[in-house]
């Protein structure tokens, strides 16, 4: 078994921390993990985007080109990743922050208006929680409960206050996900 | 002990700690930063020496210092600042003592930028500094490597009072793995009997220097060191084998690139195609013994790096023209894909492959078609 999730979107968004989670979860489930940034050279801002690759034996490469699953936050890695998806891959887009819908028949894309859900919970921090949820919706390897336990696990005792907010957000992007597949899978995707 | 989600650099700087880093002098450098980050906290807190230097100069001249007493010292950087320090390097390496240098390669010449690279294997393994003299250079290509040679490199430092490179790359650096750092060692400062370090008036007077103005003197410094270093050849090889019991076709890869590869070679085996890989972990002394081997069943090596085309002039060396070398390299910064490593193995495991001598023309013309 291996799986590769891609998130993406701009610097502040929470993408690497998104990605850290995932791999936290796959850890506590005696995966073998990578997690790797796309470093650039600013201290903020600007784009970020990280790699998770989940695997039960040594992992290989760190790096896909046509990633499986991915989580995308703004219109510019939208642009960027939809094209590069696999084939059959699940693709979870910030739809609060792209004005188009998917150009790809060919993987299930999950649309989710995460800044406004985020909002909502309390707090636009949450973003990143609100689009994990989602993909966990589609993600066999990692169950919620086990992202909720990671977070937990892994998060320093003195943040443990802002875990309902982040099972919360966790939670709303996951059922949002599961009504979408579920209609799609009555209709076909789209 | 447990496994902990660690960043390549953060892991090579507490296993460094662990292993009884007692001066630590560096200048930031991205993508290698973390490492003076860590240790700007870490080194303070245990009561052990931390200077960021005003430049790489300074901090190789610290490290040459330091290292004179007989502590375990190192400094870290990545390619221009590692350029920068290549005299004190040598100076280090004339004076025979223990050092270790962490290079988390970054795309060059030049200024070049801070993307993942391996375009320093001839500077590490070949050249460098000035003057006769062979670096011990490990290649990890996982955060637990990093941790695991990090740790012997101080180990090796001592034992042949030699020079010791980690010789990382960006992606190495900046990638998280779960990974098993070792355990707190006691801090044991030994009295080496070459190290000066004040003899208080109760012994002989030593001397540490890379001058030997008399010719003859330095004739006899350099046998010693060449014997230093024909023992580290023989006792120092390392490598790791994947599929290679009955490989036909032999991909050789280090660090970043060697666990790219290995992707494409578990791909080619899922197809049923025999390729097998070899990725040195030691680059300096390099397997060439177990190249030799493996060249004398093998069909075709493909030789694939950050680079283009250094530690290919060493596997050459060990195949001696028996079977064709190919080479498919990602220079400037550039990390290869799984799959434009499949592409090439396809093509070599499909095609009537002829031997040259050197086969980063047809790369070049493939890369630039």
């Amino acid at each position: 078994m291996q799986k590769e999730i891609l998130i993406a979107g701009f610097g502040g968004q929470g993408v690497l921390f998104a990605g850290q989670v995932l791999a936290y979860a796959a850890m506590d489930l005696g995966r073998e993990v990578t997690w790797i940034p796309s470093y650039g050279p600013e201290m903020r801002g600007g784009t970020a985007n990280c790699t998770v690759v989940i695997a039960d034996e040594e992992i290989g490469s760190p790096l896909v080109e046509n990633p499986p699953a991915a989580i995308l936050l703004n219109l510019p890695s939208y642009d960027k990743y939809e094209p590069l998806m696999q084939k059959g891959g699940v693709l979870v887009v910030n739809a609060s922050m792209v004005d188009r819908g998917p150009k790809r028949a060919d993987i299930i894309t999950i649309c989710v208006a995460a800044n406004e859900i985020a909002e909502e919970i309390g707090d636009r921090k949450l973003t990143n929680m609100v689009a994990v949820g989602a993909l966990l919706a589609c993600l066999p390897e990692i169950s919620l409960g086990a992202l909720k336990a990671a977070l937990k696990n892994h998060l320093p005792e003195r943040h443990h206050k802002l875990l309902p907010s982040n099972y919360a957000a966790l939670q709303r992007g996951y059922e949002t996900a599961l009504e979408q597949t579920g209609i799609a899978a009555g209709t076909g995707i789209r | 002990m447990t496994k902990e989600l660690i960043k390549g650099n953060v892991a090579m700087a507490e296993a460094a700690v662990r292993a009884g880093l007692e001066a630590y002098f560096g200048y930031p450098i991205t993508p290698q930063t973390e490492v003076l980050e860590h240790l700007a906290r870490r080194m303070p807190e245990l009561g052990r020496a931390f200077v960021q230097a005003e430049s790489e100069v300074a901090a190789i001249n610290m490290v040459y210092g330091a290292a004179c007493t007989g502590v375990r010292v190192m400094t870290t950087s990545s390619s221009p600042g590692v350029s920068l320090m290549q005299e004190g390097l040598s100076y280090i390496a004339g004076t025979e003592i223990p050092a270790v240098l962490i290079n988390v390669m970054r795309g060059g010449p030049g200024l070049g930028n801070i993307a993942p690279a391996q375009s320093d294997y001839y500077q590490a393994v070949h050249g460098g500094g000035h003057g006769d003299y062979h670096p011990i250079v490990l290649a990890p290509s996982s955060v637990q490597e990093a941790i695991d040679l990090t740790v012997l490199s101080f180990d090796l430092a001592e034992k042949y009072r030699n020079l010791v490179f980690i010789l990382a790359d960006g992606s190495v650096g900046q990638m998280m793995e779960p990974a098993e750092l070792p355990e707190m060692r006691p801090l044991i400062r030994k009295d080496w009997d070459w190290a000066v370090n004040g003899k208080g008036g109760k012994r002989e007077r030593r001397i540490l220097t890379s001058i030997y103005i008399d010719p003859p003197a330095e004739e006899q410094a350099n046998y010693r060191m060449q014997k230093t270093w024909q023992t580290i050849q023989k006792n120092e090889v390392r490598y790791k084998e994947y599929y290679l019991d009955d490989a036909e076709y032999v991909v050789v890869g280090f660090g970043t690139a060697g666990r790219v590869a290995l992707s494409a070679v578990r791909a080619m085996r899922h197809n049923g195609v025999k390729v097998g890989l070899l990725r040195p972990v030691a680059l300096s002394p390099y397997p060439f013994e177990v190249i030799d081997e493996l060249a004398s069943r093998a069909k075709a090596f493909l030789v694939v790096e950050m680079n283009q085309g250094q530690m290919l002039s060493d596997v050459q060396l060990a195949v001696k023209g028996r079977v064709p070398v190919e080479f498919y390299g990602r220079p400037g910064g550039m990390v290869p894909f799984p799959e434009q490593i499949l592409k090439e193995l396809k093509r070599i495991t499909s095609t009537d492959l002829k031997i040259v001598s050197d086969p980063r023309v047809a790369w070049l013309e493939r890369m630039t078609a």
